[in-house]
C-alpha cells in the first residue's frame, strides 16, 4: 500500500485549507534549501516530525513516507560523502528528508479532491492561455488514485513470473507492466466517459 | 423506432471494431424493467452494452435513448444511462470513497453542500455509511464494486447497464450486489455469464457471433443459450 494517501482526522493541519498548506510547503521547501548548517537542517526535520505529532500521526507513519526514497537518499548520501564531506552529505540528505516528509504530510492531511481544487484555482489564470485546467487537475487525481494500482499490477506480474520459474527481473517486468497499464488506461478513460 | 419515453431503440445496428464485424443486424426496442444479455465470450454482448450509452457508436444504424441519439447527444444519453463495469478498480477514479462519489456530481453545477448531502445519502443507501474517508484500494472486492455502483447511481440515471459486474466477486458479494441492483427503481440491462442471476427477469437476449439469436423470457432464452454453449 501507499503510505502517503489521505488519513482522515480532525487536527489543525487537517482543517487548514489545502491552498495554504501547498503555499506553506512551497515556502518551507525553498527555505530549507537556503539552510547551510546540518544542525539547522536537522532542526527543520525535527519541526516536521512535530507537525506529524500535531496531525495525530506517529513516528512509524513518518518513517513509512521515507521508505520509498530510502535508496535514493542513501545513494545521494554516499555520493556527497565521496564528492564533498560528511557535513555536506548530512546536510543534503537531511534537507531532502525534511522536504519529503513535509510533502507527504500535506497529502496525509488533505483530501485529494481539496488538493485538486486548490491546484485548479492556482492554475486558473493559465486557462486564458488555452490550458484545460480541469483536465490537468483530473490527471493529478488519477495519478494519486492509481499509484497503488500500478504497484499491485507489478506485484502480480512478478508473482506470475516466479510461479513460471523465472527469477524476478526489472527488465522482464517492464513490457507486461506497460501492456497492462495501457489496457487499464483504456478502461479508465471509458469509465470516465461513462460517468461524465 | 417510436416508443414510450425512456425507451432504448436500436435500429439496424452493426458494429466493426479493429476491422472485424462484432455486431450485425441488431434491431430492437428495450423498455422492460429487467433485461438480461447472455452469450459466449466474443459473442458481442459487451459491445452491445457499450452501444446503449454511447461508449461505442454503431458503424451502421442508430441507437437512441428516449429519442436522444447516442452519436449526436452523447452527453445527454450518458446522463440517462449509467454503466457499471466488470472491474471496479478501473472505474473508481478518486482515492477515497466520498471523493469518488462526488466526482460525477461536480460536472453538474451542484454546490459543495448539495454534493456533500447527496454523497452522505448515497453512502447510507448503499450500505457504505462511514466509508466516506476510506481509501478505495484498501477495500475488499465486494466493497469496491459497491462503491462503483454507488458512484453510478448517485447520478440518478434512468437506466443502469451492468457488464458482468459479479465476475470478480465471491458468492456472498454477488448476492449483495444483485440484491442491491434488484431493489433499484431503474431499468436494468445485465450482461452476465451467471444464468442464475436472470431469475425473475422480464426478458433475456442471447448473442451468438454478433447476432441476437433468441429474445424471449428467461426460461426459453436460457434453454436456447444452453443449446449454443452446452
Amino acid at each position: 500500500m501507499i503510505a502517503g494517501l489521505y488519513r482522515a482526522g480532525d487536527s489543525p493541519l487537517h482543517r487548514m485549507a489545502a491552498g495554504w498548506k501547498l503555499l506553506a510547503l512551497l515556502v518551507a521547501g525553498t527555505l530549507v534549501f537556503l539552510v547551510e548548517s546540518p544542525f539547522a537542517a536537522l532542526a527543520a526535520l525535527l519541526a516536521v516530525l512535530v507537525l506529524y505529532r500535531l496531525a495525530g500521526f506517529g513516528l512509524r507513519l513518518a518513517m513509512a513516507q521515507l521508505r520509498p526514497v530510502a535508496i535514493v537518499l542513501a545513494i545521494l548520501f554516499l555520493a556527497q560523502l565521496w564528492l564533498a564531506s560528511p557535513a555536506v552529505a548530512a546536510l543534503f540528505v537531511t534537507r531532502l528528508a525534511a522536504l519529503v516528509l513535509a510533502a507527504a504530510l500535506v497529502t496525509l492531511t488533505t483530501r485529494t479532491s481539496d488538493l485538486v481544487d486548490a491546484i485548479e484555482r492556482g492554475l486558473a489564470p493559465l486557462s486564458r492561455l488555452g490550458v484545460d485546467v480541469a483536465k490537468v487537475s483530473l490527471s493529478l487525481s488519477l495519478a494519486i488514485r492509481f499509484i497503488p494500482a500500478v504497484g499491485q499490477i507489478a506485484a502480480e506480474i512478478r508473482e506470475a513470473q516466479i510461479a513460471r520459474g523465472q527469477r524476478p527481473n526489472p527488465l522482464t517486468l517492464v513490457a507486461p507492466l506497460i501492456v497492462r497499464l495501457l489496457k487499464m488506461a483504456d478502461e479508465i478513460a471509458e469509465a470516465i466517459d461513462a460517468r461524465s | 423506432m417510436a416508443g414510450p419515453d425512456g425507451m432504448i431503440a436500436v435500429e439496424g445496428v452493426s458494429l466493426e471494431r479493429g476491422g472485424r464485424r462484432v455486431l450485425s443486424g441488431i434491431d430492437l426496442g428495450l423498455n422492460e424493467r429487467r433485461i438480461g444479455v447472455v452469450g459466449a465470450n466474443g459473442s458481442g454482448k459487451s459491445s452491445f452494452a457499450r452501444l446503449l450509452n454511447g461508449l461505442l457508436l454503431p458503424s451502421e444504424g442508430r441507437v437512441s435513448v428516449g429519442g436522444l441519439d447516442t452519436r449526436r447527444q452523447a452527453k445527454e444519453v450518458r446522463r440517462k444511462v449509467g454503466f457499471l463495469f466488470q472491474n471496479p478498480d478501473n472505474q473508481v477514479v478518486y482515492p477515497t470513497v466520498g471523493e469518488d462519489l462526488a466526482f460525477g456530481l461536480k460536472g453538474r453545477g451542484l454546490d459543495k453542500a448539495e454534493i456533500a448531502d447527496r454523497v452522505a445519502t448515497t453512502l447510507a443507501r448503499f450500505g457504505l455509511a462511514g466509508f466516506g474517508d476510506r481509501l478505495v484500494h484498501e477495500l475488499s472486492g465486494g466493497e469496491r464494486q459497491m462503491v462503483a455502483l454507488a458512484g453510478v447511481m448517485i447520478l440518478e440515471p434512468e437506466w443502469l447497464v451492468l457488464d458482468e459486474p459479479t465476475t470478480l466477486l465471491d458468492r456472498k458479494n454477488t448476492r449483495t450486489i444483485m440484491a442491491t441492483v434488484g431493489a433499484l427503481p431503474q431499468k436494468v440491462v445485465l450482461v452476465t455469464h451467471d444464468l442464475t442471476l436472470l431469475q425473475g427477469f422480464d426478458r433475456v437476449l442471447v448473442f451468438d457471433d454478433g447476432r441476437i439469436v433468441e429474445d424471449a423470457a428467461p426460461g426459453e432464452a436460457i434453454a436456447a443459450y444452453l443449446r449454443i454453449v452446452p
